[in-house]
């Protein structure tokens, strides 16, 4: 017979094991060191004293005849707000009400005008006349077709559907939209029928390659629109510009092209037709031979035009982001917290009083991640809340053109500074913990954020480079400060240098994440495998 | 003196940190220099080749900082420094063997980090791109970026001894190097950006490295070592003084 003794049990119930007790621990650590709570204001100052820097350095002037006046061209502004081109040739005639034009476009040809080399950019080293061989090319972009505008005032609303040089029909309204018909270039044997309907708001765009059979190419809605409408044909050609950046500057070449399109079958059904008249929209500083034209014999009718109906595409110079330069100073400041508050505990051998405490070793180092991300974040917040507003204000006294942005945007752009930084301290938390060493971790964090952005924004590397640096680096996170899209239908230099990222804002911040993620992963692991 | 400054060398020769250090301030300044130097197209001559071969500074110094920041940072971190100060009273003797033992170790890594990048680019720069290295503007720019490098962990071993922290002292010395270029790009008037290159650390520093178009630059290659050579000066200073008057 065998007596079973019961086993051991401890009396004491085991202490509260959460999450929560755990980040108010680390929440603890940090706020009553008195340099870290110094060096987040000191963070937000410095993001708004270089916001206010940039701003006072920075100053548009408009001389004539030796007289100056603070401010520049004022562009043209589109529907949106936005300033745009709005420069071609226009055949039209009023349309009041409900009502359809159709043509057929035979033929689209261009040439680049002599004369026309203009130096790009700074940075250049001289500009020079475009190479003999693309003379008479016609430009990828230039267009021919039928268009609905409210007024032959620039910036007025429209629609259109056209033929392009190299990108088939498309269809296009109020600067910014643009949709793909059928491809292919337009030539006598393969002509194109285009149709553009209006009903009240809605216009729709059709095309045919026989005027028979009709496929729709897009619906848009213009509100807004008058009852009387102008309706007709244009041409457009967008100037030749040719810029390549090579190591430590560029070169450029740019000039003015114009485009001849040949339409017949023209017909408008709907309203009173009247006679066709002939404007040369927003001449502006075209030269006399750029200036468009048209000709008419029977049904058929040759036009003439250079310009362009599109968005402006800017450079960094008139973004809000420009004014967020601070973010990097904020960054640094915010790293060497970063750095510290774990590196910090390995010097002073606290993080064996943080472990035995907390056994559960990745979940300390979450709770960090959470604390100080969470500082980050509403550092980065109350600076970029404060410099944007502050630096466009005090850019636009200085007659600075700012593009606008929606509010959107705007708050992409502030929110998503805020992000960068968290995520930058997260993943110098994350190399703090690996390597042990601040001074290592903050370096790091630093060259592979701040070095590829400096290194591709000032022109020290050829555009290709820096664009695949801005891919890989955890520096593609800074795409979520761009404010500008790229326009797939405008020909432009969209290089870092000019403000434009590889990738797109999201996409980009992603990119920065998975650093993050996956130095975090490997700190948790090695936490957990090596001593402390 | 002369025990002192065997003292520091023995630290720093015994750290096996400091080694990897030096190690790493060579590599990837070379490795960068080439790939810079492979990427760059034949044609456009009035490009300044000897300045592209020596990009890989602007990421070699970074390591020559981590480096000028530790030789300290780690003494104040580990409570070595009442150690150190004890043994040498003299408290601007341990500045002073301290910056003597740092230039020596980085004038020696920089020098194979700089002719490794010249030699490198030489080899791997397209035909037809002119790299002359006994011209006499290019030898400048070898030196200077030598010098550059040296001053650069001096500055960083000034400012460490000012706020006696390792990764505050770090963050410094990057933003003082690496803030100026970012908010040259930002302001537009042109007198703001000269202004800016003339007192940046770095912009200024590395006008040494220029070999082409020397009239245009906003100041001249040895002025602008000058600045930086201040801005190094002026470090030291601050670091001497807080040395003498706090406590370790």
């Amino acid at each position: 017979m065998t007596d079973t003794i019961a086993p051991y049990r401890y009396e004491i119930a085991p202490g509260r094991d959460g999450f929560a007790p755990l980040v108010h621990a680390e929440w603890t650590k940090f706020r009553t060191v008195r340099g870290w709570v110094i060096g987040c204001l000191a963070a937000v100052l410095l993001i708004v004293l270089l916001a206010i820097l940039t701003g006072s350095g920075s100053h548009t002037e408009t001389c004539v005849n030796g007289k100056c006046r603070t401010g520049g061209d004022v562009p043209t502004t589109g529907p949106g707000g936005q300033p745009v081109t709005d420069r071609f040739y226009f055949v039209h005639q009023p349309l009041a009400g409900a009502g359809s034009i159709t043509v057929r476009v035979t033929s689209l040809t261009g040439e680049i005008l002599p004369g026309g080399g203009v130096a790009a950019a700074a940075g250049s080293s001289g500009g020079s006349n475009p190479p003999p061989g693309a003379v008479s090319a016609v430009q990828p972009w230039a267009k021919a077709g039928v268009i609905v505008k409210e007024s032959t005032q620039p910036g007025s609303p429209y629609a259109a559907v056209m033929v392009t040089g190299s990108h088939g029909v498309r269809m296009q309204d109020n600067f910014t939209h643009d949709r793909a018909g059928r491809s292919g270039a337009v030539s006598a044997t393969s002509p194109r029928w285009l149709r553009l309907t209006r009903s009240g708001s809605t216009l729709t765009g059709y095309e045919s390659s026989d005027g028979v059979t009709w496929t729709k190419v897009g619906t848009v809605r213009l509100s807004g629109l008058s009852s009387t409408v102008q309706v007709g044909m244009f041409v457009a050609s967008p100037p030749y510009e040719q810029f390549s950046q090579h190591l430590g500057g560029g070169s450029g070449s740019q000039a003015f092209t114009i485009a001849g399109g040949t339409f017949d079958r023209v017909s408008v059904q709907g309203g009173a037709v009247g006679t066709w008249s002939g404007s040369q929209i927003e001449q502006g500083d075209l030269p006399p031979p750029a200036v468009g034209k048209f000709q008419q014999a029977g049904d058929t009718f040759t036009v003439s035009g250079a310009g362009d109906i599109a968005p402006v595409v800017g450079n960094r110079t008139g973004t809000i982001e420009r004014t967020l330069v601070g973010a990097f100073a904020g960054l640094i400041v915010l790293i060497v917290l970063a750095g510290q508050f774990i590196a910090g505990e390995y010097r002073r051998g606290l993080i064996r009083t943080t472990l035995a405490a907390s056994p559960r070793r990745a979940r300390v180092l979450a709770a960090k991640a959470l604390v100080i991300g969470t500082v980050a974040f509403a550092v980065g917040l109350l600076g970029a809340a404060i410099a944007v507003p502050l630096g466009e204000r005090i850019l636009r006294s200085n007659g600075n053109f700012i593009y606008p942005v929606s509010s959107l945007t705007g708050l992409r752009v502030i929110a998503g500074t805020a992000a960068v930084l968290a995520v930058g301290c997260v993943l110098a938390l994350a190399l703090g913990t690996i390597l042990r060493r601040s001074t290592t971790a903050v370096t790091a964090v630093v060259v592979v954020m701040v070095l590829p952005y400096i290194l591709s924004v000032s022109a020290v590397l050829p555009a290709g480079i820096a664009q695949w640096l801005l891919r890989l680096t955890p520096a593609a996170g800074f795409a979520i400060q761009q404010s500008t899209p790229a326009y797939s239908q405008v020909a432009a230099q969209y290089t870092p240098i000019n403000g434009y990222f590889p990738l797109s804002p999201w996409v980009g911040f992603a990119v920065l994440c998975a650093w993050a993620a996956a130095a975090a992963a490997l700190a948790a692991v090695l936490l957990r495998r090596r001593d402390a | 003196m002369r025990q002192a400054l065997h003292a520091e060398w023995t630290k720093l020769r015994t750290d096996a940190a400091i080694a990897w250090l030096v190690l790493a301030s060579v590599a990837p300044t070379v490795a960068l220099s080439a790939a810079v130097a492979a990427a760059r197209t034949a044609g456009s001559a009035d490009l300044d080749t000897t300045k592209l071969s020596l990009v890989g500074v602007d990421l070699g110094q970074a390591t020559v900082a981590i480096l000028g920041v530790t030789v300290i940072g780690g003494e104040y971190a580990t409570g070595m420094i009442r150690t150190t100060l004890t043994a040498i009273p003299r408290r601007i003797a341990v500045l002073a063997t301290k910056a003597a033992t740092l230039t020596a170790v980085v004038v020696i890594a920089a020098t194979v980090a700089v002719l490794g990048s010249l030699l490198a680019a030489g080899l791997v720069l397209p035909s037809g791109v002119p790299l002359s290295l006994t011209a006499g503007s290019t030898v400048r720019a070898a030196a200077g970026s030598v010098l550059y490098l040296a001053l650069i962990a001096l500055l960083s071993l000034g400012v460490a001894f000012a706020v006696r922290d390792s990764a505050v002292a770090i963050g410094v010395v990057l933003s003082l190097l690496y803030l100026f270029p970012i908010l040259i790009q930002a302001v537009s008037d042109q007198d703001w950006q000269r202004h800016l290159q003339q007192i940046a650390p770095m912009n200024a520093g590395l006008a040494i490295q220029n070999t082409v178009h020397l009239r245009g630059l906003p100041i001249s290659p040895w002025s602008g070592l000058g600045v930086l050579a201040a801005w190094a000066a002026a470090a030291l200073v601050l670091g001497g003084l807080t040395l003498r008057l706090r406590d370790a």
